[in-house]
């Protein structure tokens, strides 16, 4: 037994090593999606292409619009002297917000009436539309806040002392920079080890299925789980590999802190990738050939990630899609990669969703390797 | 049981597929140091009887019995006897050729030495002694092919099934293959070949000619041409086509089959047709170059067979 799973093994890290498509599985994913969630992905709305309108003319005006021009949230692009010019500029996609103050805006301020501003916003991204009025808001409220306080500096200084200030005092706990780096590099191991130790692992049966050596296999005394364990054990080893490589890259590069327990987080991944090497199973079950395989795995990969919490919070899903994602592994494997690297909890908070994967990875192992029979049909 | 041991023993196998009969009743015995060719044209059932003697594949009934194992009962007790070289041999094209031996030999629990020894020897015989570092994936197709024999015996097996192994294969890699296969007889192998090739049936010690799934006849090249009623015409020409649309259903001739060089007849009485026939070429101004009797091949007695079962279907 242990002598022809030996055999076995030695057999498949030569042929991983060998071929190259699988030899650049191992390393490129890993580096390219580190840059990319390292550096692009980012959650923060910056310079936001703004086009500015000014009816009005004046210094009260001017003095608004250098705050936009002064804020790194916005970018004024464009000056414009008429508002019928908005309409092109942001189906041209050159502006995104167009702010447009009217003639009489300084007076109204003066005499204490409301004055209006008017932000017209593309939408089609309702994300950065939000964030951008939320900006505008928060520029306009400052200006307003500032002028009324420095007519009051001027009429009735003393009534300054009285006047009721709230002030948020941010204090973000776990990231304290909120850098959206922090939070998408521990969340990145758990999408490329799906990746890559599906895909490899459904691949690694289905080729064989496809090339026929399948059927010469079988006819060797060779087990069933010999050969399930030959084509596993590799993949499971690669999976650890390249969660040390990515975790590496993470601490030494982008400087996210491990702040929790080694130990945990290596059990934590053990159990996902169990997880994993039981979906890749399962795949290669029921495809024919690697292209239907390609095709399963891609109906795994995309519900896996976006349903986890990777990039939304889970609790922003309908109420039915959020019990869905009880079954997805990842939603577990996240939870416990930002829980030890961001928040340093351990065992004694991590230990449900361990178990969680413990009972899935055990579940599809289980019936991917009934599936797995010994015979062609 | 009459005392005779046969190393593989079927009996009324029976497999279908979604209703589509693949293999119907077939019942045969192969005895030990035999080699034995199912014949039969693509769909014949052939690889089915393969799958199911090899173990990989459930009959829905009957039984088979390989070198004393039950592959029916225990599909698993035959495999470290028996060797199984599919259709399409599955080579790991990304391993070299003493990759893919040592990886089979290793899965059979070959020793070392006895490996070595073996590999030398069946590399030779096969003309391949100096390819055992390249990649299989970059080897010629007649290569694959006896690399795919060389790993299917690397553990001695008692009984060998070859799927249609020299399928595509060019003429020198044909002989090697056959070479080392009767040098296996001696060896008291017992073979099961199935070829498309007639002319490689006619190795055979016993041929079974198979059509849709049941045995048509089974026995010697030799016997079965004997027993072949009538005789066989062979007429080389340039116009098969035209001369074989005049000849079909004239009284005296069973059956016309195009072939290389022209046509072959099945006929009652050869000395008296040739003159006939010559006269109907010559009058319906064909041209040959000759008309005469010569001794059947696998192939006419296979043209006969499934034309004569047609024939009994219809009455
Ligand atoms: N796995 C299968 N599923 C469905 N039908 C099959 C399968 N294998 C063979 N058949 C059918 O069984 C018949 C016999 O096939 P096969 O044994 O491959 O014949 P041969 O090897 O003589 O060409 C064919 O009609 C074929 O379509
Ligand atoms: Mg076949």
């Amino acid at each position: 037994m242990i002598g022809r799973l030996r055999h076995m093994l030695i057999k498949e890290f030569i042929q991983v090593f060998r071929d190259k498509r699988a030899r650049f599985f191992l390393f490129g994913p890993p580096i390219i999606q580190m840059l990319i969630f390292g550096y692009a992905a980012t959650l923060e709305i910056k310079h936001v292409p703004t086009a500015i309108v000014d009816y009005d003319n004046s210094q009260v005006s001017r003095d608004l619009i250098s705050r936009f021009t002064a804020s790194r949230y916005f970018d004024v692009r464009h000056r414009l002297a008429d508002s019928r010019q908005i309409a092109a500029v942001i189906e041209r996609g050159d502006a995104v917000l167009a702010i447009q103050i009217n003639a009489g805006f300084a007076r109204r301020v003066r005499k204490g009436q409301v004055a209006h501003v008017q932000v017209i916003v593309d939408s089609s991204n309702s994300n950065t539309a939000l964030v951008g009025l939320g900006y505008v808001n928060e520029v306009t409220g400052a200006f307003a806040g500032d002028y009324q306080l420095e007519t009051l500096q001027r009429t009735s200084p003393l009534a300054i002392a009285r006047m009721p200030k709230i002030v948020l005092d941010r204090r973000p706990w776990y990231n304290t920079d909120m850098s959206s780096q922090w939070f998408f590099v521990p969340g990145v191991i758990g999408n490329l080890l799906l990746v890559i130790v599906m895909t490899l692992t459904a691949f690694a049966v289905v080729r064989e299925r496809e090339i026929g050596t399948l059927e010469q296999i079988m006819v060797t005394p060779i087990r069933r789980a010999e050969f399930i364990l030959g084509k596993t054990i590799p993949f499971f080893l690669i999976g650890l590999f390249d969660a040390l490589l990515i975790s590496s890259v993470g601490t030494l590069w982008f400087k996210v802190p491990l702040r929790g327990s080694l130990a945990v987080l290596t059990l934590g991944t053990v159990l996902f990738l169990f997880c994993v090497l039981g979906i890749g199973l399962f795949i290669s079950t029921v495809s024919l050939t690697q292209q239907q395989a390609m095709v399963t795995g891609f109906f795994f990969i995309m519900p896996s990630i976006i349903f986890s919490g990777f990039g939304s919070p889970i609790s922003s899903m309908p109420t039915f899609l959020q019990y869905l994602t009880y079954i997805n592994p990842m939603r577990y494997y996240q939870t416990v990669l930002r829980g030890i690297y961001l928040k340093g909890v351990g065992l004694e908070a991590l230990w449900p969703h361990l178990a969680a994967m413990a009972l899935i990875g055990g579940v599809m192992l289980t019936i991917s390797i009934l599936r797995f029979h010994k015979s062609l049909e | 049981m009459t005392g005779v041991p046969y190393t593989i023993e079927v009996h009324e196998l029976t497999k279908s597929f979604s209703g589509v009969v693949a293999v119907d009743h077939l019942s045969f015995s192969i005895s030990k140091g035999e080699i034995f060719g199912l014949v039969g044209p693509d769909g014949a059932g052939k690889t089915t009887v393969m799958r199911m003697l090899a173990g990989v594949m459930a009959p829905d009934s009957g039984g088979a019995v390989v070198a004393g194992c039950d592959v029916v009962a225990s599909p698993e007790s035959a495999k470290q006897r028996l060797s199984y070289m599919p259709q399409r041999f599955g080579l790991y094209e990304d391993l070299t050729v003493d990759e893919n031996i040592g990886f089979y030999a290793k899965i059979f629990g070959v020793k070392a030495a006895a490996r070595d020894e073996r590999a030398a020897r069946l590399l030779a015989a096969a003309g391949m002694s100096e390819f055992r570092s390249r990649l299989a994936g970059k080897l010629s197709g007649g290569m694959k092919q006896k690399l795919g024999l060389v790993c299917a015996l690397i553990h001695t097996p008692e009984v060998l099934l070859l799927d249609e192994p020299t399928n595509g294969v060019d003429p020198v890699s044909r002989r090697d293959f056959w070479c080392i296969l009767y040098s296996l007889l001696n060896e008291g192998v017992t073979i099961l070949v199935t070829t498309a090739y007639l002319d490689e049936a006619e190795r055979c010690h016993r041929i079974a000619l198979m059509h849709e799934g049941r045995m048509l006849f089974c026995d010697t090249p030799a016997r079965l041409k004997a027993n072949l009623p009538g005789a066989v015409l062979s007429i080389v020409t340039s116009q098969p086509r035209e001369i074989s649309e005049r000849l079909a259903g004239q009284s005296g001739v069973s059956s016309v089959m195009i072939v290389g060089d022209g046509l072959h007849l099945m006929v009652g009485d050869a000395a008296t047709l040739i003159p006939q026939l010559k006269e109907i070429i010559a009058a319906a101004g064909l041209s040959y170059e000759s008309i005469e009797q010569v001794a059947p091949t696998v192939e006419d007695l296979f043209v006969e067979a499934v034309t004569g079962t047609m024939r009994g279907m219809e009455q």
